[in-house]
């Protein structure tokens, strides 16, 4: 593959971002890091996976933490940081990847191989996906939906300037609802491929 | 009473915006000084003097605050310009001593002097953590000691949790044993008129014995862990570290030390000599300045002005909660529930200011408390001074308890995040909160025996 590239895609819970993320990565036969990046970091450090994952994309409690000349104690904000510095150093390398959330939109910003891209849904469909992937009741669905939306809202704010799923933070927002999965991926490979023509282009 | 109502409002205001951290906390402190300025001092009492007492300018150009023969210090009223020119000073000195690589030389020294065994270096680190912590802020020291911690833990292949949670305890009961180890003890000296020799004869003592219980506690909890871990890669660290390295500049490095040496006798003999802690403040700056040449813009500028102006914010709200009266209520209060029992009083304090430092800033709690210690003692007839040492003793160990009790506590936690090692508050305050509760009723003890 000429040229570096890194697909960044934030997702609303139910949407099927991740989905398209492992579709887009083995279409482009790229590594995807989604929690397992939390993994390869506690490797190559000899550090604990499960307590880092613990943390995993999660908003920074305010009254249990506080900031001294900028560090804080908040093991939420402090995974999230140790993630970015990964993420960054990733890139910083060369290397090209897929990776589902973690502010890469915002984080990776000014990469010139970066394409960011946000999946939303309906939230009808977003039930029904959910029921069916995690057998749960309708009422069950939904509020995990929602519950889940809160967290991933929460932490994307906390971290950046730019709102979660704000149109104008991510290169394309689709909704895969309208399309369904396979043809989102196939819309989405198309803009890629477009992108990636320009970009060798220059 | 409007002004009374109102001075409470802006007081618990400031309490809850910088638990919060909407701004930033020096933001929060001036801005509730500005308002108590207007509102308490202006539209509540109408009082100009208020004003002015609280401000307490003048003070700065009187020959008491550079020079006093005796032991009277400042009027605690209003902004305790004292404390303020004093940790000014000593940050100055700390930056030009951190510029050279004093910190990072002493830390690889003592690790290369034990011979970079795991469980020497554990206990020598925690000593040196208690001992630099007397002379230096607390967050200095661990900023490096926690960063040399990691380092070798990297090498020597131990988890540095253990240690860095020891180096921080070590760290803030370091600060209690001097006038100018932690802030609240630089605000109770500077606003009751205590020594440096007052402090270490007294709360130095206290620090002393704990520190020998402390270290032994954190051993038995943790040595097995560490041993077990110890063995595998001290081979490698024992080429790879030098701690020459560490130093940027020779002769900066020997004019740091014999700086900071000055600065310690200058301290512990500053009752004998007159000379008070602003101006040997103002003097180890100016020293330190001179002496860095070039790089002085860069000290100057790396000076943390955010803190002094957190100091001068806070010390106004706690100024107009004292010139309405609020203070004195409390104090009154206190005297009331103990029914002038001096150890129950001694206990409240002590426990009261542990607890409250363990979850709250423990600098407002300590400025607060200095005027309700000083009507205790006028009303209850107990010595002002065994008040200040369990106040100081309860403020600066408390603060050890929990994770946000104190600056050291987050500056060595955030280290070792940094490094992947995440410390969470149950695994915080399984080992932290027994070895503080433990060192608090070893100073209730002691202040009982000693004083009682």
């Amino acid at each position: 593959m000429k040229g570096q590239l890194i697909i960044s895609i934030g997702r609303e819970f139910g949407s099927g971002g991740h989905e398209i993320a492992q579709k887009l990565a083995d279409q482009y036969k790229l590594p995807l890091y989604d929690h397992n990046l939390l993994d390869e970091l506690a490797g190559r450090n000899n550090l604990d996976g499960d307590v880092l994952k613990e943390f995993d994309e999660a908003g920074r409690k305010k009254l249990l933490s506080r900031t001294v000349r900028g560090m804080n104690n908040s093991p939420e904000q402090n995974v999230a940081q140790l993630q970015f510095d990964y993420l960054r150093k990733k890139a910083d390398s060369g290397e090209s990847f897929v990776i589902v959330g973690r502010c890469s939109e915002t984080i990776l910003k000014g990469n010139t191989g970066l394409i960011s891209i946000f999946v939303l849904g309906d939230m009808e469909t977003k039930i029904e996906r959910i029921m069916r992937l995690y057998q749960k009741s309708r009422k069950d669905a939904e509020e995990l939906i929602l519950e889940k939306d809160r967290k991933r809202k929460k932490y994307h704010n906390s971290h950046c300037r730019i709102k979660w799923g704000d149109s104008r933070n991510y290169d394309l927002s689709i909704n895969s609802s309208r399309l369904g999965i396979e043809e989102s991926v196939r819309i989405l490979s198309q803009y890629i491929d477009a992108r990636r023509k320009m970009q060798e282009a220059q | 009473m409007a002004a009374q109502v109102l001075a409470i409002l802006i007081f618990l205001a400031m309490f809850i915006l910088i638990i919060t951290e909407i701004w930033e906390r020096h933001v929060i402190t001036l801005g509730c000084a500005l308002l108590t300025l207007v509102l308490v001092f202006g539209f509540g009492m109408h009082s100009m003097s208020a004003i002015m007492e609280t401000l307490n300018v003048g003070s700065i150009f009187t020959p008491q605050f550079w020079y006093t023969a005796g032991q009277s210090g400042e009027a605690s009223s209003g902004i305790n310009w004292e404390t303020i020119v004093f940790v000014a000073g000593m940050m100055i000195m700390v930056e030009g001593m951190a510029q050279v690589g004093f910190f990072r030389w002493l830390c690889m020294r003592i690790a290369k002097a034990v011979k970079y065994q795991v469980i020497p270096i554990f206990l020598t680190f925690m000593i040196l953590s208690g001992f630099l912590a007397m002379f230096i802020d607390s967050i200095t020291v661990i900023l490096f000691l926690a960063a040399v911690t990691v380092e070798l833990s990297q090498m020597l292949k131990f988890n540095p949790v253990p240690m860095i949670l020891s180096e921080i305890f070590c760290a803030n009961l370091g600060g209690s044993a001097t006038m100018c180890g932690d802030p609240p003890n630089i605000i109770i000296g500077t606003s009751l008129g205590y020594s440096f020799s007052d402090f270490i004869t007294n709360t130095g003592l206290i620090a002393g014995v704990s520190l020998i219980a402390v270290i032994l506690y954190f051993y038995l909890v943790f040595h097995r862990q560490l041993r077990a871990q110890a063995a595998a890669g001290r081979e490698a660290g024992i080429s790879v570290m030098k701690p020459e390295e560490a130093i940027t500049s020779k002769k900066g490095f020997v004019i740091s030390c014999i700086i900071f040496l000055c600065a310690v006798v200058l301290l512990v003999t500053h009752a004998q000599t007159g000379l008070t802690v602003s101006f040997i403040g103002v003097l180890i700056g100016v020293v330190t300045l001179i002496a860095s040449g070039k790089q002085a813009p860069t000290l100057l500028k790396r000076i943390d002005y955010k803190t002094l102006l957190f100091f001068i914010g806070l010390f106004v709200v706690v100024g107009g909660l004292e010139q309405t009266g609020i203070l004195q209520l409390m104090a009154a209060f206190i005297g009331n529930i103990s029914n002038g029992n001096v150890m129950l009083i001694l206990a409240i304090i002590l426990w009261l200011s542990a607890i409250a430092s363990a979850f709250i800033d423990n600098i407002p709690f300590a400025a607060t408390m200095i005027p309700i210690i000083n009507s205790l003692a006028a009303a209850q007839g107990v010595d002002l001074s065994v008040l200040a040492w369990a106040l100081a003793m309860g403020t600066d160990v408390g603060g050890s308890a929990t994770p946000i009790g104190a600056s050291a506590n987050v500056v060595g936690i955030a280290t070792a995040a940094k490094n992947g090692h995440i410390i969470k508050w149950g695994r915080y305050c399984k080992v932290m909160a027994p070895a503080t509760i433990m060192v608090v009723a070893i100073s209730m003890l002691m202040i009982y025996w000693r004083y009682l």
